[in-house]
């Protein structure tokens, strides 16, 4: 069965068709031990079938150990976004970004195929700043309504400083990791294992809690 | 696998502007819920410039489910009605504010709005429409632990009590509806709830009264929320013996009603002891050209498709104002 109805798949078709150039989705995933990565890459393929400008790249966490290394992907199911020339936007997605996360996919989608937000000045500037390596986690589960604008806020970031890499992490896919982190109540977002948030934050928090580093 | 696509926030056709500080507007809404949608699409129909602050659209239907008592609809989910909302309004170049909330209001001829970044709106009419949020119990140990079995979403937070115990504070509809939502999962569901019975709709307390591992604690309230990084302990007093015990749980959902979001406007308007911003049956406050609509109102009855109509009734109102005015 198709992953996206008929309805689902024109709706993102209309989203989709704004995308301004080619976006590659690099697609992680391993044979065994992966009960979501199957799903994930009839995913990741369907969505690529909508869009023209959609490229797919399907590699193994484990025998492609140059390619997961190069994207530091450490977990699978996971998806890189790369802009037109196959650079690295450093916005990634650990577990299939279903239920509500569709948004901030498709939010994210865009942005990197150049589709320009516009970010008011003083915090355009305090982004540019940023010269510390800065990894952004947000924990999500997927019926949760204000997890999106979490995942995005991170990605922005990522997608402005070549120093900061921002993950979504779907927890039911990533169990082991929200007990580790000890979420339980969602978005939850966490900035170098250093400071942690609960609640869709202004982008200005994260940028307090970088500050701080 | 289930998507709730909006896919309305993408739209290109979106003709929003931003606010100038040096533009007067013929009226500003604040709020972008049912209420401040409806009276959006009004004032652009009627011609008014118009610009709408909110902090984000949708309000609580954003945060619905779904939704089977919104007329057109038998069924529709709250992302795709806020969605269709946001498309409707969208048609329209209205100034358009959602990163700096509203933070005070200031009367006059001309009325001013400052928000929270500094910056000073003027206008010649108000529509209030920021709606409720959830209520917090206001006990120790509450706020220390949110996020840590403190919560207030269930839709959100239920997968992390797989398998544990919960208690859900809050005998109303979004609290049978909470403990359905944890019941599916948890191991244990406590309902305790203030009064000698429940509230919510009855559609909704039958279908709880199927769950075997759902108990209720009827007149009793929660006192304090008990844990070191996360919560261990519930402190519940019997109301008519006062007696309190303690309670193991992992969590605690809290879900006993809302609050007026109205405290921007606290000095300037008459409101109700629960804070609900006093209304005539045009949607007029106390205070000339400032109107109010929808939740954050003392209209009777927090519903959808009252906040639209509240809505629509204030947006003519304020029209009407406006036409009544000296033009200078
Ligand atoms: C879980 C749940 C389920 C529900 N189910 C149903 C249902 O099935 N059917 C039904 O009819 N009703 C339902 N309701 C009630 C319904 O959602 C509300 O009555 C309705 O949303 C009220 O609309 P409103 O526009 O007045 O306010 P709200 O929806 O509360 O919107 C208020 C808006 O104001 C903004 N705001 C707040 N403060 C500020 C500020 N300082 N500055 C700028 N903006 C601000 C907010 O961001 C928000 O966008 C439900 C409510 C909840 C919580």
């Amino acid at each position: 069965m198709a992953i996206f109805d008929e309805k689902t798949r024109q709706q993102l078709k209309t989203v989709l068709d704004q995308m301004k150039n080619e976006v590659t989705i690099v697609f992680f995933s391993q044979e065994i031990e992966c009960q979501t990565c199957r799903d994930g890459k009839r995913f990741v393929n369907e969505i690529a079938s909508i869009s023209d400008k959609i490229l797919v790249e399907h590699y193994s966490l484990v025998t492609d150990k140059d390619k997961s290394d190069l994207y530091g992907i450490d977990k699978v199911p996971a998806i890189v976004l790369l802009d037109k020339d196959k650079n690295n936007t450093r916005m990634r997605f650990y577990g299939i970004p279903g239920g509500y996360e569709i948004n901030s996919f498709l939010g994210s989608i865009l942005a990197a195929s150049g589709k320009e937000e516009a970010i008011p000045k003083p915090i355009k500037a305090r982004i540019d700043k940023i010269g510390k390596p800065v990894h952004i986690q947000v924990f999500v589960s997927l019926g949760c309504p204000h997890c999106p604008n979490a995942v995005m806020a991170g990605h922005l970031l990522a997608l402005e400083n070549e120093n900061v890499t921002a993950d979504m992490v779907e927890t039911s896919t990533f169990n082991h990791l929200a007990i580790r982190y000890n979420v339980s109540g969602v978005p939850k977002v966490v900035i170098n294992d250093k400071y942690e948030f609960i609640g869709a934050q202004p982008i200005t928090a994260y940028l307090d809690a970088i500050e701080k580093l | 696998m289930e998507f709730n696509l909006s896919a309305g926030l993408f739209s290109e056709g979106q003709k929003f502007e931003s606010f100038h500080e040096q533009t007067l507007y013929d009226t500003i809404i604040i709020g972008a819920g049912p209420a401040g949608l409806t009276a959006a699409v009004y004032c652009m129909r009627k011609g008014l410039k118009t610009g709408l602050i909110t902090k984000q659209v949708g309000g609580q239907v954003a945060d619905t489910a779904g939704i089977e008592n919104y007329l057109g609809y038998r069924y529709i989910n709250g992302t795709e009605l806020v969605d269709k909302f946001r498309e409707q309004v969208m048609q329209f170049s209205i100034a358009f504010e959602s990163e700096s909330p509203v933070q005070s209001l200031q009367d006059g001829q001309i009325k001013e709005i400052v928000l929270e970044d500094g910056r000073c709106l003027k206008t010649r009419t108000i529509i209030i429409a920021s709606g409720k949020q959830s209520k917090q119990l206001n006990i120790p140990g509450e706020v220390r632990l949110i996020g840590h079995g403190v919560a207030y979403c269930a839709i959100c937070d239920a997968p992390f009590f797989v398998n544990k115990k919960v208690f859900v504070v809050g005998g109303g509809n979004s609290g049978v509806e909470a403990a359905i939502d944890l019941a599916k999962v948890a191991e244990h569901v406590t309902l305790i709830q203030r009064r000698d019975h429940l509230t919510a709709d009855k559609i909704l307390i039958d279908k709880l009264a199927d769950f075997e591992n759902v108990s209720y604690l009827f007149e009793h309230i929660v006192t304090e929320i008990k844990g070191g990084n996360d919560v261990e302990s519930v402190m519940i007093q019997n109301k008519k013996s006062l007696l309190i015990s303690e309670y193991q749980t992992d969590g605690v959902f809290v879900q006993i009603g809302l609050i007026p979001n109205s405290s921007f406007a606290e000095k300037l308007l008459d409101m109700n002891k629960y804070n609900e911003i006093l209304v005539d049956g045009y949607c007029q406050t106390n205070r000339d050209g400032i109107f109010a609509a929808g939740d954050v109102t003392s209209v009777p009855y927090k519903q959808i498709i009252i906040a639209c109509g509240e809505g629509a009734k204030a947006a003519l109102a304020a029209t009407s104002y406006l036409l009544n005015q000296p033009k200078e």
